[in-house]
């Protein structure tokens, strides 16, 4: 499974590119490949205020939905309107195609995230 | 307790099949993937191993006289090498299963059961054997099923066999194909709404079967194809899934297949009375298709609302593959499934409409 470098990541798959005091937020090839062909993606609308580990989206396989949860708390500025029409750009390019632009609420929350080498790690012995 | 494998179980992790724990066995929920396979089924030709499924065979004398008494359909009116779909209920209604019931000759009778059901539906059948004179008999694990589906699985079966396949007729069989040199009972049957056939033969052979098929179908397209596509095939064609649409706690009647509920069959059978009182009650609830309006993808166990009252639950949902629009089944109050009533479909906590409509999709 690809891991891009530079970005931080969650147990639950996600991963997070700062961008100054922001951030965006998307799912790791590990977890597109473990969900199947992505046929919808619920968003979040923006200025929606989410708590570090609060379910933000929902991405959903044919076969079932999955919650996409904030990986440290923030403010949605953005969400990725192309995956209303086009939700299998997830499968084909995950690290591409974030899922939604937040404002950082407490950057020292990033420090509780996993960098790519622990990330590599913990699918090498976790998953 | 670990999952249990198929004489397939090599075959699916060489063709790169993810295997899930599905009713205590290890199978493929899909290669390729669900999408593809789908369409495959669709449009050429899927491969199936549904060797899970449990096989029950009845014989005796009393055969016949036996599962009229345990079984809704009226087995009476099929003759040898022919097949009837089957609920077998509990007395109050509730179903213990649902399945085909394959008709040897008078005295001997093949039930192909769900996989999750077997071991249930066997203790069920010997409790309620009574004074019948019958054997009942558990060979589930010496067969081996496979299933061909699609527009050209006859195509493809066809150059496996001398049996002329063009005169089997659907719900038919014949116990004597040769396909690929191996014996096999072949019938035409399926769970996805496209033609298709079913091919039972000893564990030993699958393999060689399994392969032969997969090479014989290369031109037509055939793909092999996974529990995730087998559920939303069966899905779009409006087959019911136990556990789903019907269940312990909901009749047949309620899941919308009375016509598979002989209320009129001569000999008493358990869960008449219950179904027959029931019927003429009239339906407190019942399933009913929807199509769902708003954004999103309804699933099993999600809740239905009418004006914000809670009136039933969604049965099976998805984002159908063949028509790309987000379907549904639910069991509603039966006053709120005429066609065309809108319904809100609750989607992890926010209402989303939709609209009743015919229990047809394709």
């Amino acid at each position: 499974m690809k891991v891009v470098k530079g970005l931080y990541y969650t147990e639950d798959h996600e991963w997070l590119k700062v961008d100054g005091d922001e951030a965006y937020i998307g799912l790791s090839d590990y977890a597109q490949d473990a969900l199947g062909d992505i046929v919808y993606v619920d968003l979040p609308e923006e200025d929606d205020e989410f708590d570090k580990e609060e379910g933000f989206a929902a991405v959903e396989s044919v076969k079932a939905a999955a919650d996409v949860y904030m990986p440290v708390g923030g403010t949605i500025t953005a969400i990725n309107e192309d995956l209303f029409d086009n939700p299998e750009l997830l499968n084909e390019d995950p690290y591409e195609n974030w899922i939604v632009k937040i404002d950082i609420a407490d950057k020292d929350e990033l420090d509780e995230l996993m960098t790519s080498e622990e990330y590599e790690k913990f699918l090498d012995e976790e998953v | 307790m670990t999952a249990k494998k198929t004489p397939l179980y090599d075959e699916h992790v060489k063709l790169g099949g993810k295997i899930v724990d599905y009713a205590g066995w290890y199978l493929p929920v899909e290669y390729e993937g669900l999408i593809p396979e789908h369409e495959a089924v669709r449009n050429a030709a899927g491969l199936f191993d549904v060797s899970h499924m449990g096989g029950i065979v009845v014989k005796g004398k009393d055969a016949l006289a036996y599962l009229q008494y345990l079984l809704t359909n009226d087995i009476s009116s099929i003759g040898a090498n022919q097949v009837i779909y089957t609920m077998m209920c509990y007395p109050d209604g509730g179903v213990v299963d649902d399945f085909l019931v394959y008709k040897y000759d008078d005295e001997e009778y093949l039930l192909v059961v769900n996989a999750a059901n077997t071991d249930k539906d066997f203790k069920w059948m010997i409790d309620h054997k009574k004074d019948f004179n019958i054997i009942i008999e558990n060979k589930s694990d010496q067969i081996a099923i496979i299933a061909i589906q699609g527009p050209k699985s006859e195509e493809i079966l066809q150059k496996l066999t001398d049996t002329d396949l063009s005169k089997m007729k659907p719900f038919h069989f014949d116990r004597e194909v040769v396909v690929s040199g191996i014996e096999c009972m072949v019938s035409r049957t399926g769970y996805t709404g496209e033609n298709g056939y079913e091919l039972y033969l000893s564990s030993d052979d699958a393999v060689e079967v399994w392969n032969a098929l997969l090479e014989a179908g290369k031109d037509e397209g055939i793909k092999p194809t996974g529990l995730g596509c087998r559920d939303t095939l069966r899905f779009e064609a409006g087959m019911p899934l136990y556990g789903n649409e019907i269940s312990k706690d909901i009749t047949p009647l309620e899941g919308g297949l009375k016509f598979f509920v002989k209320l009129d069959k001569e000999e008493d059978y358990i869960g008449k009375e219950a179904l027959n009182k029931q019927w003429n009650e009239g339906l407190k609830r019942k399933v009913a298709a929807f199509e769902l309006k708003g954004r999103g993808i309804p699933r099993a166990g999600y809740e239905v609302q009418k004006d914000g009252e809670k009136i039933g639950h969604v049965t099976t949902g998805y984002m159908s593959p063949t028509l790309k629009k987000s379907l549904g089944v639910a069991l509603i109050k039966t006053e709120e499934t005429e066609l065309g009533n809108e319904i809100d479909i609750m989607i992890r906590n926010r209402p989303v409409k939709a609209v009743i409509i015919k229990r047809k999709f394709l």
